[in-house]
């Protein structure tokens, strides 16, 4: 069983391509279970046709335990005998989403979620790795391998690199590395050019370049993958290439991540950014005037 | 304060630094360099503190302290007997501080005192969705039950603090729709070093929420005080609050033993504030000399020695009505404290006594021992601050050891040394001792005795360290050194 675990900046896209990837999977036979990670539990609406599944953390609010929760009650099987789980947890802040995500794999591992007849486990992660909740995919026994889905926008970069910094921690320690930058086009300039050169400043390969198509929303909007909404369609097919990638992958590296000046050396030079002006740093517009 | 330096033969500030050195020189180097400055031997003459204090426990050793929410709960809030104190998180921290520490209630249970144990008792769930809609909750069916409760302390344990929940938002909307105080206390236990910061914390709540919002139904007389810092402990309250009665005082409020929620909070009101345990009411003394101008001042109750000089100090503030009851007083229980003292004090004397308690103890006892004829061969706090160990290092004899929030070791070490005939320490203290063939009293909770406090609890406390001492089941065990 390899478990993959998917980061990288919110809204970035991480959930439409776990799906549409673990979709892939599913077709070429194997065997594969989703776990996502997010209290907004948006990980696996497409392969349930469902608009929300029940989470465990909902379940354990309903039944005042986790003690008393059963694995089929939070276990969905849809499209393709994916297996699929939500952790849940609350609304934006009260409580505490990370020791959802915690309580959730905890209750998977003791009730036995963890079969040997899967070949992929994926978690789907929240954005933002706000405190160590997030960071529980990544713990000792759990995802040892790590993608990044990133695109050629600034931010969504900076955050790729900091995630590599998360993965550097982690990697000294224990078995996770990197395995690659999935890039989510968005259609921004030598955006092809760009993410494989980060992939190599890091130390690792963009193992797969994901064009930008609309088929992907059109798909969305009925609660699908695009592997099951048109399987003939080139997108769909940009999926399988990802997923047979991924089950052939066998590059898995400890990061290298930039220091922030690399980083918009970087972006300068494929002009995503300009020279920094100390000049105006600092300096309102009316001063500036 | 004493008059003389006294001294303890064959204790020495050479003697004593030697011992010290001798603990410390088992610590690695960077352990040994943080508690270093924690252990001394007393400076009686300087007035000054001779250790370090409040400072976080080296990470390692076995260290007797407790948290703020120790702090908050068992010694400030919990005592209020006409209260809901609600402890807020996972069910381990309220039941465990259900009752230990013998702060003794009158009333009946329900109606007039609720000592009883009420906790959210978290859940997972209610960790990862948050606490407040439970604790909504929890305060209605609180005040269901319990209409005669006065109010509600709420006091957070450390998840709450964790997961960010907001207490202070849900008391202050609850105490409106159920029209009685409830009061969020954030007093998390891994705040601060020791659980002094949830005394201080508990302080500010009793300030902030508590304090001048209510009068006392009689009217004011010139005699008011109130009784700052005295928790009850088996019974001690029962003994020094008719002691000052007696003395011609009303005493309107006891802060917080048996304590009644209505009466703190009309004690802005009193003429003098008498504090006795400093450490953990010092701050809201402060704030009542600020804000209301209240006077206050700080007694011992311990032994008649000491009794004698602290009611003669409260005297002075008085006029001559209560200086002339005070007299009265004193010469009527001299003679029965001195024989109290004959009977004790030949069985007694020469004694030599350790202690290590909490954040009073360690000074204010000491007149007592000495009331017995026994000495004063090491002292030490839990959680003291500068301002306890200056005012330790006149009580203590010359040269003798100073503790601060010593390790088990350290304290282990120094007995060895010292070989004292009584330790006056915790239950976690308890049994190592006794099993060295030392005899022991627990000094936080009076073990399972009391009162303590005043004429009434001298003659308890003599009775009680001279059934420890000269026990003959002390006869049948061989100390191992």
């Amino acid at each position: 069983m390899r478990q993959i675990a998917i980061y990288g900046k919110g809204g970035i896209g991480k959930s439409t391509t776990t799906q549409n990837t673990v979709a892939g999977l599913a077709s070429l036979g194997k065997k594969v279970m989703i776990v996502g990670c997010d209290p907004k539990a948006d990980s696996t609406r497409l392969i349930l046709h469902a608009k929300a599944q029940n989470t465990v953390m909902d379940l354990v609010r309903e039944l005042g335990t986790v003690e008393d929760l059963e694995l089929d009650d939070v276990m969905k099987v849809g499209y393709g005998d994916i297996k699929c789980v939500e952790s849940g947890g609350p609304e934006p802040g009260v409580g505490c989403a990370g020791r959802g995500v915690i309580t959730a794999i905890n209750f998977l591992e003791e009730n036995g979620a963890y079969t040997d007849d899967l070949d992929f486990v994926f978690y789907d992660v929240l954005g933002d790795v706000v405190c160590g909740g997030f960071a529980m995919p990544i713990r000792e026994g759990k995802a040892e391998e790590i993608y990044i889905v990133t695109s050629g926008e600034m931010m969504a970069m900076y955050a790729a690199n900091n995630i590599s910094k998360g993965i550097l921690k982690y990697a000294s320690s224990g078995k996770v590395r990197l395995a690659g930058l999935i890039c989510n086009a968005r259609k921004t300039d030598m955006e092809f050019e760009l993410i494989s050169e980060l992939a190599r400043r890091l130390g690792t390969q963009m193992i797969h370049f994901v064009p930008r198509d609309n088929q992907v929303q059109r798909a969305e909007l009925r609660r699908m993958t695009v592997i099951e909404y048109s399987p003939e369609h080139p997108q769909a097919q940009e999926y399988l290439t990802l997923a047979q990638k991924i089950a052939d992958n066998k590059m898995l590296v400890v990061p290298t991540p930039l220091e922030m000046e690399e980083l918009e050396e970087l972006l300068m030079k494929f002009g995503i950014m300009e020279a920094e002006d100390e000049a105006i740093v600092g300096v309102a517009e009316a001063a500036a005037a | 304060m004493s008059d003389k330096i006294r001294t303890v033969e064959g204790i020495t500030k050479e003697s004593t630094q030697a011992m010290i050195d001798e603990a410390l020189s088992v610590y690695p180097e960077k352990a040994r360099k943080k508690r270093a400055p924690h252990l001394a031997p007393n400076d009686a003459a300087s007035g000054c503190a001779s250790v370090k204090s409040n400072k976080k426990t080296v990470p390692g050793v076995m260290s007797a302290r407790g948290c703020a929410y120790a702090g908050a709960k068992g010694v400030v809030w919990g005592p209020i007997r006409d209260m809901v104190h609600v402890s807020h998180g996972p069910v381990g921290c309220g039941w465990y501080s259900w009752g230990t520490r013998r702060n003794m209630m009158s009333g009946i249970t329900g109606v007039t005192n609720f000592a009883m144990q009420f906790t959210s008792d978290f859940q997972e769930k209610d960790i990862v969705y948050g606490g407040d809609k439970k604790l909504k909750t929890l305060l209605e069916e609180a005040h269901d039950l319990f209409p005669l409760a006065k109010g509600i302390s709420v006091l957070s344990e450390c998840p709450v603090g964790l997961i960010g929940d907001d207490i202070n938002s849900v008391a202050k909307a609850s105490s409106k729709d159920l029209d009685i105080p409830i009061i969020p206390c954030n007093c998390e236990g891994f705040r601060g070093v020791s659980q002094s910061l949830g005394h201080h914390i508990s302080n500010d709540t009793i300030r902030d929420y508590i304090i001048g919002t209510r009068e006392f139904a009689e009217p004011a007389s010139p005699y008011d005080i109130a009784l700052i810092g005295e928790y009850n402990i088996g019974g001690d309250a029962w003994s020094t609050k008719p002691l000052l009665e007696e003395c011609g005082l009303n005493v309107k409020a006891v802060w917080t033993g048996d304590g009644e929620l209505e009466k703190i909070a009309a004690t802005h009101t009193v003429k003098l504030n008498v504090i006795h345990c400093y450490r953990s009411m010092n701050y809201m003394c402060k704030v009542m000399e600020e804000k209301f101008g209240i006077p206050w001042i700080e007694l011992n109750f311990f032994g008649p020695t000491k009794i004698r000089q602290s009611l003669r100090a409260l005297a002075e503030l008085f006029d001559d009505t209560i200086k002339e009851k005070v007299e009265a007083v004193i010469a009527k229980y001299d003679p029965i404290m001195q024989a109290v003292i004959d009977e004790y004090k030949p069985r007694l004397d020469g004694k030599k006594v350790m202690l290590l308690v909490g954040g009073l103890r360690p000074r204010h006892t000491i007149g007592a021992y000495e009331d017995l004829g026994m000495d004063c061969v090491g002292s030490g706090y839990e959680f003291a601050h500068t301002d306890d160990y200056d005012r330790t290092a006149p009580e203590m004899p010359d040269a003798t050891v100073v503790y601060d929030d010593p390790s088990e070791y350290e304290f282990e070490k120094f007995a060895d040394t010292l070989k004292p005939d009584l330790i006056g320490s915790g239950i976690k203290e308890k049994y190592v001792f006794q099993k060295m063939g030392i005899p022991f009293r627990q000094m936080h909770s009076w073990d399972y005795s009391g009162p303590y406090h005043g004429y009434k609890g001298f003659e308890v406390f003599a009775r009680d360290i001279d059934m420890a001492i000269n026990s003959p089941t002390w006869n049948l065990v061989k100390a191992p050194y």
